[in-house]
């Protein structure tokens, strides 16, 4: 038989455990839910992802290919990391750091069509600091990165 | 030659640390009492020639003296002068400078008021901390020197602080959040102080109680700034992103909030002893490992400051050191502590116990969101993200578990309470508050929502358990208004910050809930519809600003065809470094924020624009300020100053108002 203090000792170290477990469960659980894998263009290009998955796509907006339209909030761009492009749809509003030429992180879909729809587009903030995402984006398509950081545009 | 004098007290600071964080040390060791006084000249040492670089540094970027590597690269001779006073913590070096001179405010403070301490344990506390503010400053001289010159010609002017930085927000967040962060060093200390005499006793957690509080109160208020100035600057109508470098500030709050807790049992119960360390050094690391992640720049994030790679693995050594050496020194004394009371599986203990699993698994997951990515790109060399989903999914259920149970912790009783007597307290308060939780939504909504009576339940419960406690506690007295007043700051202390809970709560859901938002073109003249409200766009005018220049529009708020308010958002560019910036118009209510951000201006006089209506924002902020104000008004309990006088006595008696145990410990702790 096991004396009262241990057996109440043996019951809160049980109460603990379980909690713990239930909750690193809950996390893990959570976690596997909501992670969001970043990809460059040339990845997309490559078909490694599938249409309908949500991802991060990272890479610097093309030289002339921000199509505003005048009479509403749909834009269309093209990001590039010097190798292969991706065409981007975007219906909102602009950080208001977005340039072309400058590097920028949108998240969102593909679609059927192959033209990434972005939920959100975040883009540079401050000329001393870059993404580690773009970076390594720019470094795996062995284009030469500028730095640039982000913004949150608003969230649709 | 001015900020060679700042270079030269820099030194003489790191010597003053470096002697502060060893002779009394030494001291306490061997007994020789003349060591261990040197403690308290050595802090205000320290404190008044850290406090000479703070200000040779704001003296040179008062001044535009560009030659100095720092002010070139965070001012301009156009930068209004609240700004260039505190462009100083714009950056890496000045704002770690700040950090340190922080530092040693708390280590001064703590020299001031442990007047009762013994002074074996004052000395060890100071030496701690002097040991920590020596790291601090070496890692300024050796890595990041805030009074580097340009060589060799110093520019004609300086690139300008980041516009996004040129808010009152930045003049009050930084400097709170670090003071709050800071003060965990302090119970850290005490910690050690009190690991390394081998004494953990209630005199030891009565001596933290305040300290915790403290650090706690500040640090409060610190974050919630830093969500108020995120909310009306970054332009998203967020208050809250979960990014990387805002959570681990919330990771050090909740350990903290666990460590408020913890101390009261440690002290009145005398268990939870280990338990209660270990909380003050995962504080603590929580702290240190928000410098490592802003200044490392290994996470993107809106916060992080220029990367340099050694600067990272530098702090991740003081982190390792500092955290690691106490968790060894845990680890070979923690066995030797030993609780002394039992408790019932129903009591007050074992609500505070679940209150402290809570809040610890509640930073766990937290911390494991954020550092996540950098793990599986380390192992996989892939590159993810973790979105909010994540954090709210965890974070909810947690939180609703909380709050139940914050309504019953203080009606119970230490020691052993009978399931009878609370659900005699409780019962029909929690019918009450479920009640009034269905009833209330409907009437204003006119529908049956689920997120808004969880909140409203759940903040009731918070309100009338308080209430009902408020009633109990003064039920034996001649008169309430006596029975009121003989009832401690402690007490009231903790009943404001449960009530400050209560508010926040309420913020949080319906925000989070009931915010509206669109994202429209508007041409002069149009007008948009967003739930009752509607928003006329009246035009924009160039207008010039002291160190920038702005469109800005006019939108006229109307509800009903009343008018509520004119809104007036800018585009603005700053001079200096050709940077645009949005500046969104609040119409800030405590019911409602009406809100507009601008997005970009078309060929025809057309404005993009975001408008939001969300309702309760400001409540958010508001909790936070009367939590804050609990902690500050519980840390001022007469019994921290009274008591502090004797040394080393059993203090059983509980203060909370007496119904608890008032039988003398039996056996000294060890």
């Amino acid at each position: 038989m096991m004396k009262p203090h241990r057996r109440k000792r043996l019951g809160i170290i049980l109460f603990i455990a379980a909690g713990l477990s239930v909750a690193i469960g809950l996390t893990l659980f959570a976690l596997s839910q909501n992670i969001n894998m970043f990809y460059s263009p040339t990845a997309v290009a490559n078909g490694e992802v599938e249409a309908g998955t949500m991802f991060r796509i990272g890479g610097m907006v093309k030289d002339g290919s921000v199509d505003q339209r005048q009479d509403s909030l749909a834009v269309r761009f093209v990001t590039t990391d010097y190798v292969h492009d991706v065409p981007i749809e975007y219906e909102g509003i602009l950080p208001d750091l977005f340039r072309e030429g400058q590097g920028i992180v949108a998240e969102g879909r593909l679609d059927s069509a192959g033209v990434f729809q972005a939920s959100r587009v975040l883009a540079k903030h401050d000329e001393n600091y870059m993404s580690p995402e773009v970076r390594a984006a720019m470094e795996q398509a062995g284009a030469s990165p500028e730095n640039h950081p982000f913004r949150e545009s608003p969230e649709d | 030659m001015i900020p060679e004098f700042g270079q030269f007290s820099l030194i003489l600071a790191f010597c003053l640390s470096v002697l502060l964080g060893t002779l009394p040390l030494a001291g306490a060791a061997t007994g020789n009492g003349l060591w261990m006084g040197l403690g308290r000249p050595l802090s205000a040492g320290l404190f008044v020639f850290l406090g000479i670089c703070l200000f040779i540094l704001g003296h040179a970027f008062v001044t535009d003296d560009f030659s100095v590597r720092v002010v070139a690269a965070q001012s301009n001779s156009l930068l209004p002068m609240q700004y260039k006073m505190t462009a100083l913590w714009g950056g890496h070096e000045g704002s770690f400078l700040l950090w340190t001179f922080m530092l040693s405010g708390w280590i001064f403070a703590v020299s001031v008021f442990s007047g009762s301490m013994p002074r074996e344990f004052v000395a060890r506390v100071l030496g701690v901390l002097g040991l920590l503010c020596a790291s601090y400053i070496l890692f300024m001289l050796a890595t990041s020197n805030p009074f580097d010159r340009m060589a060799p010609v110093p520019p004609a002017d300086g690139a300008d602080l980041n516009t996004a930085l040129q808010d009152i927000g930045f003049i009050l967040h930084p400097p709170t959040l670090y003071m709050g962060y800071v003060g965990y060093s302090v119970v850290f200390a005490f910690a050690i102080a009190a690991l390394l005499s081998g004494r953990l006793d209630a005199a030891w957690a009565r001596w933290s109680r305040p300290w915790a509080n403290v650090s706690w109160a500040i640090l409060t208020i610190g974050i919630a700034l830093g969500s108020w100035w995120a909310y009306y600057e970054l332009g998203w109508g967020g208050w809250w992103a979960w990014d990387p470098v805002e959570n681990p500030p919330l990771i050090t709050w909740l350990f903290g909030a666990a460590l408020i807790h913890s101390l009261a049992v440690t002290e009145k119960r005398r268990v939870f002893k280990s338990w209660t360390v270990l909380l003050a050094i995962l504080a603590f690391a929580g702290s240190l490992l928000g410098t490592f992640i802003t200044r490392s720049g290994l996470l993107t994030s809106v916060h992080a400051f220029a990367s340099d790679p050694s600067r990272g693995v530098f702090i991740l050594g003081i982190l390792g050191i500092s955290v690691g050496g106490a968790l060894l020194l845990y680890a070979i004394r923690a066995p030797l502590i030993k609780s002394e009371f039992g408790f019932g599986s129903l009591s007050r203990e074992v609500f505070l116990l679940a209150n402290n699993i809570i809040l610890v698994v509640a930073a766990a997951s937290v911390f494991l969101g954020t550092l996540f990515p950098m793990f599986y790109q380390a192992l996989t060399g892939d590159l993810i993200s973790i979105g909010p989903p994540y954090f709210n999914l965890i974070f909810v259920p947690l939180m609703i578990v909380l709050v139940m149970l914050l309504g019953i912790g203080p009606i119970s009783r230490w020691k052993k309470t009978s399931g009878g007597y609370l659900r005699r307290q409780l019962g029909k308060l929690a019918l009450a508050s479920l009640a009034l939780g269905v009833a209330l939504p409907l009437i204003v909504l006119l529908e049956i929502s689920l997120p808004a009576t969880i909140a409203v339940a759940l903040a009731l419960w918070i309100v009338l358990t308080i209430s009902r406690d408020l009633l109990v506690k003064t039920a034996n007295k001649p008169g309430r208004w006596q029975g009121l007043r003989s009832l401690t700051y402690g007490y009231y202390g903790m009943q404001g910050a449960h009530f400050g809970v209560a508010i926040m709560l309420v913020g949080v859901a319906l925000t989070s809930w009931f915010s509206t938002e669109t994202s429209v073109l508007l041409r002069p003249g149009e007008t948009v519809a967003l739930g009752s409200y509607e928003f006329r766009f009246d035009g924009s005018e160039r207008i010039a600003g002291p160190n920038y220049q702005a469109d800005r529009a006019t939108v006229l708020v109307t509800r009903d065809g009343a008018p509520v308010a004119d809104l007036y958002p800018e585009l603005r560019v700053y001079l200096a470094s050709g940077t645009p910036s949005t500046e969104m118009a609040i119409d800030a209510g405590l019911m409602r924020d009406l809100f507009v951000t601008p997005g970009e201006i078309r060929d025809n006089g057309a404005w993009t624009m975001t408008v939001y209506v969300k309702p309760f924002v400001r409540w958010i902020w508001l909790g936070a300020i009367i939590m804050s104000l609990g902690a500050t008004l519980a840390a001022t309990d007469r019994r921290y100053r009274k008591l502090a006088g004797r040394r080393r006595e059993s203090v059983v008696a509980d203060i909370t108002g007496g119904q608890g145990s008032l039988q003398p410990a039996p056996g000294v702790s060890p």
